[in-house]
């Protein structure tokens, strides 16, 4: 799949916005006044922005509204609707600990609960594609699950929860590549099935329909150098997973926090590349191509 | 709405018959034609007289080999567009509501002023069948002609289609699936017509017929052994016959010696 900027910025931000709020309405203690500011404001511009660079692709953006409406079948639905209602209960109860000093804690858990079904929902609108087997997997589902949660965890400062979290998710993901490396193969596609000429014997592609690429061939085939991929594969694991550990591990420094959270956002963001680069649609099977 | 029907009253068609098709894009061009003038947005073209143009289409042809193990290859021309599922991922997956199948006739339609270009349809559809239109930012996909084919004001016979009614070989057939006397629901049952990826439970409507097998060699050789003259008797005149035959350049006899 073509890894466009706007889905990239969309998942990787909106899931760490929502990761935060996650924790924000989960906490206890919840931050109150100016520090509670400061939190709500970074887990605001982070899913808002997410949500905003989502809609950068569509063609026709003053429509988006219409996109609340199929919640019944489409998870693209569903995942505006829990976005937009996480936000409002969300800043409500941002709104009652800045401004009042008043933390509603069942408004906060109903919060959390929506920003986690948001983050499950994105999960989905990719996960249930069965076009796309690498994706369609509910490993999808606990890959963001987990990264969510445990970025949030780390913008929140949790640093004793964050570290066992940062380990799963390194797990998680390893996981979620090498099974996904299998999962095309195991789907049972190929060119045979697909132009249900197999039976008469080998299929070969010819010639293409047209002479140069079109919008199929620049949104479903994307191709990316197995070489390229191990080494992406490792550059996002030691930012993502090994280098927010280790610095965590250290005497705490603010310093040590910042660096950890971003390096952990720009590993997860080059996961994301890889999410949507590697991932192999079967139109490509139709070009010969997969 | 982006429910699918529990079923639909007919399930309207194509049967493409691979092994009629010549490839000739003719039906791609009809398809263009008839579909930038008529049922919703055009279909762009992009830099269309440069080195590289693009554009949207409905229709695509792809040209394939099928080679059986120790048989001559076979060159298989293959049109795609949309094949109308039952169970349609395309429509399931729409945020708007814009993309639905007709509970009337089991067509898979667009409604463009709904439409907000997400694309996401087009990543389900696992057949590359919608193309989302870049001057127009609509998703685009094939209607089955649904302005031809019910058009009073157009004479009976071009209420079909515009691939079916322009394919010169006589290779597409359209018709109602759900009656099984129909003339494409025949042409299935006898010419044994397949789904494409079936195992992906789309269950498309539209069905391809299988390019009949090849004549194979042995089969043109069964003349063979009452042309394969060869005397017993080498006194006589055939004798004589044969070994003057022999002679001539080319004859298998005089190579194997
Ligand atoms: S062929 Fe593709 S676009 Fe057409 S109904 Fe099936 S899934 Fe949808
Ligand atoms: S591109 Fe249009 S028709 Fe397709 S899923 Fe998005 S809104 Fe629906
Ligand atoms: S017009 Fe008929 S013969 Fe020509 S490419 Fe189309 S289906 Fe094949």
């Amino acid at each position: 799949m073509h890894p466009a900027p706007s889905v990239i910025i969309f998942t990787t931000l909106s899931g760490l916005g929502f990761g935060l709020l996650l924790w924000l309405g989960m906490a206890s203690e919840a931050p109150t006044g100016w520090e509670a500011f400061a939190f709500f404001a970074v887990a605001f511009a982070l899913s808002v922005g997410g949500l905003a660079a989502s809609t950068f692709h569509l063609g026709h953006p003053e429509r988006a509204w219409r996109a609340f409406s199929q919640w019944k079948t489409s998870w693209l639905s569903r995942e505006g609707i829990c976005a937009v209602a996480a936000l409002i209960v969300m800043g409500l109860y941002a709104a009652a600990l800045i401004f009042f000093g008043r933390h509603y804690a069942i408004l906060g858990w109903l919060g959390a609960w929506l920003s986690l079904g948001t983050i499950f929902t994105t999960s989905m609108i990719y996960g249930q594609l069965a076009s796309v087997p690498r994706w369609n997997t509910s490993l999808t589902s606990v890959l963001y699950l987990t990264l969510g949660i445990t970025g949030g965890a780390l913008l929140f400062g949790k640093v004793g929860i964050a570290l066992p979290l940062l380990l799963l998710a390194g797990a998680v993901q390893i996981i979620w590549w090498l099974t996904g490396d299998k999962a095309f193969a195991a789907r049972g596609s190929d060119l045979g099935t697909a132009t249900g000429l197999g039976e008469g014997g080998k299929v070969r592609s010819m010639a293409h329909p047209h002479s140069s690429p079109n919008y199929l061939m620049r949104e479903f085939i994307y191709v990316v150098g197995r070489k390229h991929s191990q080494k992406l594969r490792a550059i996002s694991f030691i930012l993502m997973a090994v280098l927010p550990a280790v610095l965590l591990l250290l005497p705490f420094s603010h310093l040590f926090a910042i660096v950890a959270v971003l390096s952990h956002v720009a590993g997860v963001a080059v996961s994301r590349w890889l999410f949507f680069a590697e991932a192999e649609h079967v139109v490509g099977l139709y070009y010969g191509m997969r | 709405m982006t429910q699918l029907p529990q079923s639909t009253e007919r399930k309207l068609g194509l049967v493409i018959d691979l092994d009629t098709c010549v490839g000739c894009h003719a039906c791609v061009i009809s398809c263009k034609g008839w579909n930038t003038e008529n049922y919703g947005a055009p279909l762009s073209d992009q830099n269309a007289y440069g080195a590289d143009p693009s554009g949207t289409f409905l229709n695509r042809v792809h040209t394939y080999e099928v080679q059986a193990e120790g048989a001559a290859a076979q060159t298989v021309h293959f049109p795609k567009s949309c094949l109308h599922c039952d169970d349609a991922p395309c429509v399931t997956v729409c945020p708007t509501g814009a993309s639905y199948k007709r509970q009337e006739d089991g067509i898979v339609l667009v409604n463009e002023d709904a439409c907000i270009g997400c694309g996401l349809c087009a990543w389900a559809c696992p057949y590359g069948a919608r193309e989302l239109d870049k001057a127009e930012g609509v998703m685009k996909k094939c209607t089955l002609c649904v302005d031809r084919i019910y058009n009073e004001n157009l004479p009976e016979e071009d209420r079909e289609p515009a691939c079916v009614r322009t394919c010169p070989a006589g290779a597409r057939h359209f018709g109602d699936f759900a009656d099984p006397d129909s003339n494409v629901s025949r042409l299935t049952a006898k010419r044994g017509g397949m789904d494409l990826m079936p195992e992906l439970g789309t269950k498309p409507t539209n069905k391809y017929l299988p390019p009949r097998p090849k004549d194979q060699l042995e089969q043109t050789d069964m003349l063979a052994p009452l042309l394969d003259i060869v005397a017993e008797d080498t006194n006589g005149f055939l004798g004589w016959l044969d070994q003057q035959l022999s002679r001539l350049p080319g004859d298998n006899k005089q190579r194997g010696k």
